[in-house]
């Protein structure tokens, strides 16, 4: 299933996600085993639980002095030699990247695996001004290859399985392939080698951009990055303002928390520092370097409700952990960030009424903010989304008017316990034996794949009184 | 130590559909000791409203429990997730400086059942109502909430004529989440599907919890499989006998 079409509602994409066999089987494997490497990882590690607290406030500290920070990058990437862009929309973004590869007289551009590229759906507006983007992070790729879209922030084709990709790579090649990792890796590398040798422009991400030495730091696990980074004459890095860290020691902190919660590694494979362009005398790198700072609706959120997601390290560890993801994979959430913290990055990007059905995609179990690194509060958010939903009149309103007369009742308790008096009776055609099978309506929501326990012959108020007789004088 | 006077805050779930579970509290806890009161007029805890979004309903629900439950000395709570509402999600609901401060004040005084027997009472020694094998799921709220993970099994692990076997993913979601059980009905019933599969697994006779909210959704689940595996409250396998 690719991305899924957002005029079908959410409860519907879900249901179709569900349905997949093949997405069912990839997605039960990938998350388990993730939650497990995970597990494993920090139980080896005891510090981490400190390190996560220190992670937490690095970011608190660095998103209270963000003006200051992004000012001091800049200065330094300057300084190094690099070019740093500004770009308060994912259409500016587009614009001056665009820009940088008409003047480079660019045909193709190899990239690195980069969420924030996504998320200004960069690789359309490439083909169309005549720039060919080739994906070199396997996942990227073999999702390129079948036209869709990532449906994790960390492992992109997550939702396929092996003898999916060994298809696709058949189709691709006219020729048959083994469903074997090996085998198909190998094969995406002789491909690739090429294009990274053709290619104009290098684009990535950032994981991180270190402000006082203007440091841009890419975490990678197959050398793409570094390919990425050194060979084309042009590197265009794009991140989002909220990365920016301080200094290296706290970088730090983060690699040593990041791979864990990721992939449960202790750290990723490559740990790329790009420090400006090509220095005269050396004989690798590009020959201009390119940062892309973008806004794109986190700035507003500095002093919104929504701050703490801009935390994130993209680390996908609420995904692997969320009961909602587990079942649906990301393609049915519709927008470029999937997951529970998708779901705030998405209305941070959007605005709180492209949530409105999402908002609701979380039983708010906790798991997300259990498992993410830096410890944010993901259901607390979810449940401000929902009142903001709520208050701004985007839900439905027979829900509006159901949750206020729910409301009303709960504050009148003659009412209330009249009430259940009333379900008691009216419920009476449909018990069987203290439960009730099938009920009409929206309760059939309930009832189609379970018992609904009967409203009781007496309710505790109603044998409260006995129960205080026998109370021992 | 004076018998002490607890509060029985029996919820909108325990009210209505459960109330041999707020039998087997009160017995349970009067052969303890304690005395027993039913602030009478309680109706829920308001966590359905707060988790919607509905926050202005939820504030005055939450704000006439403030006051009913003003001068309890302890408040014993069978859910988890409504005691977490209490505690964590009262005092900042509270607009009024005097109801802030009682609802500080109740937060503190304000308990799920196994954290009172285990951690104030000191109790941890019960006779079983059943025999054979039982296992448990933590609560989302009492998990990750309360951050009580200890509690139930001790107790359990205690348990005479009991054996307490561990639940596989047993600290995963069983997909209820209020609303979210009859908004995306499907979604929540795969993730009872695969609870219910572990559950079984364990061989178990019974599957304890202590929050009426997995219990319906658990419970439900189990009766429309027909399966033999039974979900109770923690305080319905307590009831045969006390320390």
């Amino acid at each position: 299933m690719s991305q899924a079409d957002l005029s079908v509602p959410f409860r519907q994409r879900a249901g179709s996600a569900m349905k997949d066999a093949f997405l069912q089987e990839a997605l039960t494997i990938a998350t388990t085993k993730f939650i497990g490497l995970r597990r494993e990882a920090f139980g080896d590690f005891p510090e981490g639980e400190k390190l996560r607290d220190v992670a937490r406030e690095i970011k608190e500290a660095t998103l209270q002095h963000l003006d200051r920070y992004l000012e001091q990058l800049i200065d330094n990437v300057e300084r190094l030699g690099g070019k740093v862009h500004f770009a308060s929309t994912a259409a500016e973004a587009r614009g001056v990247i665009l820009e940088i590869g008409r003047r480079a007289g660019a045909r193709m551009a190899v990239k690195s695996k980069s969420m924030a590229t996504e998320e200004i759906h960069l690789n359309e507006a490439l083909e169309q001004a005549g720039i060919t983007p080739v994906e070199t992070d396997l996942g990227e790729y073999i999702i390129q290859l079948a036209h869709e879209r990532p449906s994790h922030i960390i492992a992109p084709a997550i939702h396929k399985t092996k003898g999916q990709v060994a298809d696709l790579f058949a189709k691709e090649l006219r020729r048959t392939v083994a469903a074997d990792p090996e085998v198909l890796t190998k094969i995406a590398r002789g491909e690739l080698r090429e294009k990274f040798l053709q290619a104009d422009l290098g684009i990535t991400g950032a994981n991180f951009a270190i402000a006082d030495t203007g440091t841009i730091v890419l975490v990678t696990n197959e050398g793409n990055g570094r390919m990425v980074t050194s060979l084309p004459r042009v590197h265009v890095a794009v991140m989002g303002v909220e990365k920016v860290v301080p200094s290296m020691t706290d970088l730090m902190v983060f690699l040593a928390i990041l791979a864990k919660s990721a992939t449960g590694q202790k750290l990723s494979v490559y740990t790329t520092f790009v420090q400006g362009p090509r220095r005269a005398g050396e004989l690798e790198g590009p020959e201009e370097l390119h940062l892309v700072l973008l806004d794109n609706g986190r700035i507003n959120q500095l002093a919104g409700p929504l701050r703490e997601a801009l935390y994130c390290l993209r680390c996908g560890a609420c995904l692997n952990v969320c009961p909602v993801y587990r079942q649906i994979g990301g393609h049915a959430y519709g927008h470029t960030y999937p997951g529970p913290i998708g779901i705030l990055l998405t209305a941070m990007l959007s605005g709180p009424a492209s949530v409105k059905e999402l908002a609701h995609a979380s039983s708010l179990c906790g798991a997300c903010a259990e498992a993410c690194p830096v410890r944010i509060d993901i259901p607390r958010m979810l449940i401000e989304l929902r009142r903001e939903v709520d208050e701004t009149k985007i839900a439905p309103r027979t829900e509006r008017a159901v949750f206020k007369a729910f409301g009303r009742l709960l504050t009148r308790p003659v009412l209330y316990r009249l009430a259940a008096r009333i379900a008691r009776l009216l419920q009476r055609p449909f018990v069987r034996d203290g439960a009730i099978r099938s009920l009409p309506l929206f309760f059939g929501d309930w009832t189609r794949t379970r018992d609904l326990p009967a409203v009781a012959p007496r309710t505790f108020h109603e044998r409260w009184k006995e129960l205080a007789r026998e109370a021992p004088p | 130590m004076t018998a002490p006077r607890v509060a029985l805050m029996v919820t909108c779930l325990g009210d209505v559909f459960f109330p041999e579970v707020g039998v087997s509290i009160v017995r349970l806890l009067r052969r303890l000791g304690a005395t027993v009161e039913f602030p009478p007029g309680q109706t829920c805890c308001g966590l359905p409203l707060f988790n919607s979004g509905y926050h202005t309903e939820a504030r005055a629900v939450a704000a006439r429990t403030v006051a009913l439950f003003r001068d309890a000395d302890n408040v014993v709570v069978p859910s988890g997730s409504c005691a977490w509402m209490v505690k964590h999600e009262y005092p900042g609901l509270m607009q009024d400086p005097a109801l802030k401060k009682d609802a500080l004040r109740l937060a503190g005084r304000t308990y799920e059942l196994s954290q009172f027997l285990v951690k104030v009472l000191g109790r941890r020694g019960f006779r079983a109502t059943v025999g054979g094998r039982v296992t448990y799921h933590d609560s989302c709220h009492l998990l990750r909430g309360l951050h009580e993970a200890e509690s139930p099994r001790e107790i359990l692990r205690n348990l005479e004529g009991v054996e307490f076997v561990e639940l596989p993913g047993a600290d995963e979601c069983c997909g209820f989440g209020g609303s979210f059980a009859v908004r995306l009905p499907e979604v929540s019933s795969q993730i009872l599907a695969k609870k219910l599969e572990n559950v079984e697994a364990t061989g178990a006779a019974c599957l304890v919890a202590c929050d009426a909210g997995c219990l319906m959704q658990m419970g439900g689940g189990l009766r429309r499989r027909r399966s033999r595996v039974r979900a109770v409250h923690l305080a319905e396998l307590l009831d045969g006998g006390g320390a």
